[in-house]
Parts: structure tokens; C-alpha cells; sequence
């Protein structure tokens, strides 16, 4: 029992650590983000989130990776639920340009927050 | 009667024996339908709970983007997708995991949903240490054919022992262990037992069209 609990941890340093540098994306706070605005949502507002996501799509410039699927997606619907329609846009078209693969949720997503600036 | 006996007791011992080692060995899982159906992007609906913790699913659904992109994916914003599914009238994870395929496939475009069935997910306080366990279900499916493309379980247990302390001082020791007793690890349990079950070897998800092999260089 603790040989096979001695070989599972050595296992998971050994597969944690190799992954550690050949990361595909920069992740920085984004899951940690998208918890927190769940389970403490008062912690992280929307501007919190906003600032720190800027915050590291810096850290991911300097590093040269890319910010992770999704990233680009989440900055620009908190910017939409700050009213900030432009920045918003600039961010989904962002996410789009990167991955291809969102084209029917970013157009889907454009498309709506037309429909609502047209309401108001 | 007792060379029959101890015979019997050898076969037994020795049975028991040959069935703990085929154990070990990984039964590779079937890519059929995986390879027919190439997925590149992957939505993940918000996890059904089977377990007592309230906040189980949104912990949970947070851990999910990072082993599943690393591997090569296309994975859809979690909380832009929770959010549009809330608005469209699905307030909780149990009724999102009801929504027709075709119905997923028209409004975020995905070649494939992923399903999770969280069964366990906690953390146990003991006087001096405390355990987190997590465990899930998972399940691959083709947006297009509704065909099952892979499925695994996934599970970790950290336990507040288990990490090493370096620091030499007693008293550091104990404010560490202590931080570690009391710091809520499922989180960190989670995103484990998915990298566990979708990076392993023979049983995880095949490479993704984002992932590309290793460069030999260097």
C-alpha cells in the first residue's frame, strides 16, 4: 500500500513537472477566475475580473504564449456586462481570429448584443 | 483431504495472484468511432452533482478547460456557455444536461459535448490532516451522431500528509501543515483527476488538432 501510494505520487510529480514547461497556452488566473466568480462572487465583480484578465493577457505577451481558448471570450462577455460594447466586440472578434473553432458562439454572441443595443 | 485442501488454497492463492497483475496491465481503450469522428472543439456542460457539496459543479466545471486544451482542444468559454444556457431559460447543471444535441450543436457550433457526472467531492477535516477526494465520470459524444466517443472515470485523493515540508524550522512546519489542514484542496483534486483520466496514456483523449507533436530539436 504505501509502495503503490510511493509510485503514484513519484508518477504524478514526474507527469505534473513534465508538463510543466511545454504548456500549449498561458492560463495565468482564468480557471481560478471562473471559480471564484462562482463560489465568491462578491470577491471577484466584474471589474476584478476585468483587471486581472488584462493583467495577464500582458503576462501572456511577455511570455510569447497564447492566452488560453475561452480567455478571450470571458474578458469580452464582462466587458459586455460593463456596458463597454466596443472593448466587448474588440474581444470576441479577438477570440474568433485566434480559434476559428468559436465562429458560431462569437457571431451567435455578436449578433445578440446587436439586437440589445437596438432595444435600448 | 488436506493435500486437496492446501491444493486448493495454492490454486486460490495463485488465481488471486494472476488476476492482481492483469490488473497492472491497461487495457488500451477503442478509438473507433474517436478517429471517425475527429473532433477539434469540445463544449463542457455544467456537471450533473451527485454529491452533497453545493458547490461542486461550478468547482468542478473550472477545472476542465486546462487539461482538455493542453491536449490539444478546442474548449468553449465554460462560464460564457453556463451563462447563455441560464439565459435561455436552463437555471441549474441537473436540467443543462438535458438540452438536445442538435440544440447544442446549432448555438455553439461544437464538434463534440463533453458530460460529467460528479459521484464524490469533498474534503475531510481529521484532527491533524485532512483528505480531498474527487470523483467523476466522464463522457465524450459527438454533437453530430450522438455516437459515444470515448468515456473515463477520473479521481484524485490529496491528502495534507502527503506534501513534503522542506523547511528545516518546526515552527514553519506547523503553520504549513496547518495552512494545508485547512486550505480547501478541491480544487486542486479535481484538476488532477482530469489530467489524470484525460492525459492518461492508453485510456485518455487522443491528441487534438491544436496540440502538435514534440519538436526533436534541441
Amino acid at each position: 500500500m504505501v509502495k503503490v501510494s510511493l509510485l503514484v505520487s513519484l508518477v504524478s510529480v514526474l507527469l505534473l513537472s513534465g508538463c510543466g514547461n511545454n504548456h500549449l497556452y498561458y492560463w495565468g488566473q482564468y480557471e481560478n477566475i471562473v471559480r471564484q466568480s462562482y463560489v465568491a462572487p462578491d470577491e471577484v465583480d466584474t471589474a476584478t475580473q476585468i483587471s486581472e484578465l488584462e493583467i495577464d493577457l500582458r503576462k501572456a505577451k511577455d511570455s510569447g504564449k497564447k492566452v488560453a481558448p475561452g480567455f478571450y471570450a470571458h474578458l469580452g462577455m464582462m466587458y459586455a456586462k460593463q456596458g463597454n460594447t466596443v472593448k466587448s466586440e474588440a474581444m470576441l472578434l479577438q477570440e474568433k481570429a485566434l480559434f476559428p473553432e468559436s465562429s458560431v458562439l462569437i457571431d451567435g454572441m455578436l449578433e445578440r448584443a446587436k439586437k440589445n443595443q437596438g432595444i435600448q | 483431504m488436506k493435500k486437496i485442501l492446501k491444493l486448493g488454497f495454492l490454486i486460490a492463492f495463485l488465481s488471486i495472484f494472476i488476476v492482481g497483475c492483469n490488473k497492472h496491465e491497461v487495457k488500451p481503450y477503442d478509438y473507433t468511432a474517436f478517429k471517425k469522428s475527429k473532433p477539434r472543439s469540445i463544449v463542457v456542460i455544467p456537471p450533473k452533482n451527485n454529491s452533497i457539496e453545493v458547490n461542486a459543479s461550478y468547482i468542478y466545471l473550472s477545472t476542465l478547460t486546462k487539461p482538455l486544451a493542453e491536449k490539444g482542444y478546442y474548449v468553449l468559454p465554460v462560464a460564457v456557455i453556463d451563462q447563455f444556457l441560464k439565459e435561455n431559460g436552463l437555471p441549474t447543471p441537473a436540467e443543462m444536461n438535458g438540452i438536445p444535441l442538435e440544440k447544442i450543436r446549432e448555438h455553439t457550433g461544437a464538434d463534440a459535448v463533453l458530460y460529467v457526472e460528479i459521484e464524490e467531492f469533498g474534503q475531510k477535516y481529521l484532527v491533524l490532516s485532512s483528505v480531498a477526494i474527487v470523483r467523476a465520470k466522464l463522457k465524450l459524444v459527438d454533437t453530430k451522431t450522438g455516437e459515444l466517443l470515448w468515456e473515463s472515470g477520473a479521481f484524485a485523493r490529496l491528502d495534507s500528509n502527503n506534501s513534503n515540508n522542506s523547511g528545516g524550522i518546526l515552527a514553519s512546519i506547523i503553520s504549513a501543515a496547518l495552512t494545508q489542514v485547512i486550505e480547501d484542496r478541491t480544487p486542486e483534486a479535481s484538476g488532477m483527476a482530469n489530467y489524470f483520466a484525460i492525459h492518461a496514456e492508453k485510456t485518455g483523449l487522443l491528441d487534438g488538432p491544436y496540440k502538435t507533436p514534440k519538436k526533436v530539436s534541441k
